[in-house]
């Protein structure tokens, strides 16, 4: 069983779907005992940072994260709250992977919100399997993770930050591979392999 | 890098698409979730799907499509027509679409931007704005024309110009801007290019151009002279003018950044 942790951070119905499409068993939950007995946790999440660290020191998950032992993927907010700190709302987040989430410099060629299909580089490990560098996948964010020892595939809008992180068992992509075709569904389904 | 990208648009009535559409390979080119799919296989990057359907029978109708179309494709989804509340948008994302694009109401009542902008994000928020100017007289400049912004399908003019419109859209929250020139719209002779350069250059938003493409160059113009983030496109994909996978190779190949599967 693969819990999808709803924590009233935008919709989790693109989430599901992907799941569903690849014929995995799933649920939407917010229970800490439901969470912690799951095979795997999925943490997606579209909105404001602080609100979102808000929604889980409200609900009581954030001991509950910190302690889960099986593969954990967060996706955009969801991988956020697992770095160090946002510039959004400036906020101390969970810190599991050493990264701070910035927001990106506007310029006049460079559009933010980070919106659309951009390339993956630099890819290893197990979730990109089958995943050759080059590759694209969809993003939309204002803010980035920046590189560091846990960035496990970058990519760069006016400047290169991590496009996915990995620490021990917990995942995170700045992207959405819910939404990324079947690159994404790919990403899906090496997460769901480990 | 950030690729340019190709979205097909499909007009929607009573849960069917209603613009001509021949595909050899699809069984019921009338069914809206089977294009939807085609396309995404294609190698669309994002769908629009607009519901032209005046009653309220339709647009409960268009609702349960868009729970169709969500759980079958994996890349975004965008929907509009007749959204005019903040209800509405609730509905549509509830519904499974990744933004909703507003035009007649967000003219009506522009807090509506501001609305659906806070409570689901600005990513969330298209503007969807039909503009057109008076016949140009020699060497004037179309970026420089009063360009009114228009609704019901630009034969009702605002009070609104198009670039305080685009600007006062995006302070008030709004994710992107999709800009149509109803000169331009249906007549397959490409796009007001310097127009379009100017709308970009006053935003940091996207912007995504929209009516009046007839083949690829058109299209490699607007992405490249004019800038735009995204070109929609209806006509020449529905009608079999080209293919998502040959405008792509094409504009590939005048050095344009898109993703090709």
């Amino acid at each position: 069983m693969i819990a999808i942790i709803d924590y009233k951070m935008g919709n989790l119905r693109s989430v599901e779907n992907a799941l569903r499409r690849l014929g995995a068993d799933f649920c939407v939950t917010a229970d800490a005992a439901v969470i912690r007995s799951a095979d795997k946790v999925l943490l997606p999440g579209v909105g404001h940072c602080g609100e979102a660290m808000q929604n889980l020191r409200d609900a009581g998950l954030i001991p509950v994260l910190r302690q889960l032992r099986q593969p954990v993927l967060g996706i955009c907010v969801g991988l956020q709250v697992l770095c160090r700190d946002s510039e959004e709302g400036d906020t101390e987040c969970i810190g599991i992977f050493d990264s701070h989430v910035k927001r990106f410099t506007p310029t006049p060629v460079l559009k933010i919100p980070h919106m659309g299909w951009n390339t993956l580089e630099n890819t290893e490990k197990k979730i990109f399997d089958g995943i050759r560098s080059g590759e694209s996948v969809y993003y939309v964010h204002s803010y980035y993770p920046t590189l560091c020892p846990d960035t496990i595939a970058t990519t760069t809008h006016g400047v290169m930050f991590s496009a996915a992180l990995k620490y021990e068992q917990f995942h995170g992509t700045q992207f959405h591979p819910e939404k990324s075709g079947d690159v994404g569904e790919r990403i899906l389904q090496n997460f769901l392999k480990l | 890098m950030l690729s340019k990208r190709i979205i097909p648009c499909l007009d929607v009535k009573d849960g069917r698409t209603v613009k001509g559409v021949h595909f050899e390979q699809l069984r019921d080119v009338g069914d809206a979730v089977d294009l939807g799919r085609h396309y995404a296989l294609q190698g669309a990057d994002e769908l629009v799907y607009l519901d032209i359907s005046a009653s309220q029978e339709g647009r409960s109708t268009f609702t349960r499509l868009v729970e169709r179309v969500a759980d079958a494709i994996h890349i975004p989804l965008t929907v509009g027509g007749g959204i005019s509340s903040l209800d509405d948008a609730a509905r549509l994302l509830d519904a499974g679409a990744d933004k909703v694009s507003i035009n007649s109401a967000a003219l009506a009542r522009p807090e509506l931007i501001d609305e659906i902008a806070s409570r689901y994000g600005s990513q969330f928020v298209v503007v969807a704005i039909d503009a057109r100017h008076e016949p140009l007289a020699d060497g004037d400049e179309e970026a420089e024309a009063h360009w009114t912004v228009c609704t019901h399908g630009g034969t009702r003019p605002t009070s609104h110009e198009l670039f305080s419109w685009a600007h006062e859209a995006e302070q008030r929250g709004a994710g992107e801007i999709l800009f149509t020139s109803m000169n331009h719209d249906g007549t397959r002779n490409g796009y007001p290019v310097s127009t379009y350069r100017r709308l970009t250059s006053l935003l940091h938003i996207p912007v995504i151009a929209s009516g009046g493409a007839g083949n690829a160059d058109n299209v490699a113009e607007v992405l490249q002279q004019g800038q735009a983030d995204a070109a929609l496109v209806a006509g020449i994909l529905h009608d079999g003018i080209t293919t998502i996978p040959e405008l792509k190779t094409e504009l590939h190949n005048r050095g344009i950044c898109v993703r090709i599967l």
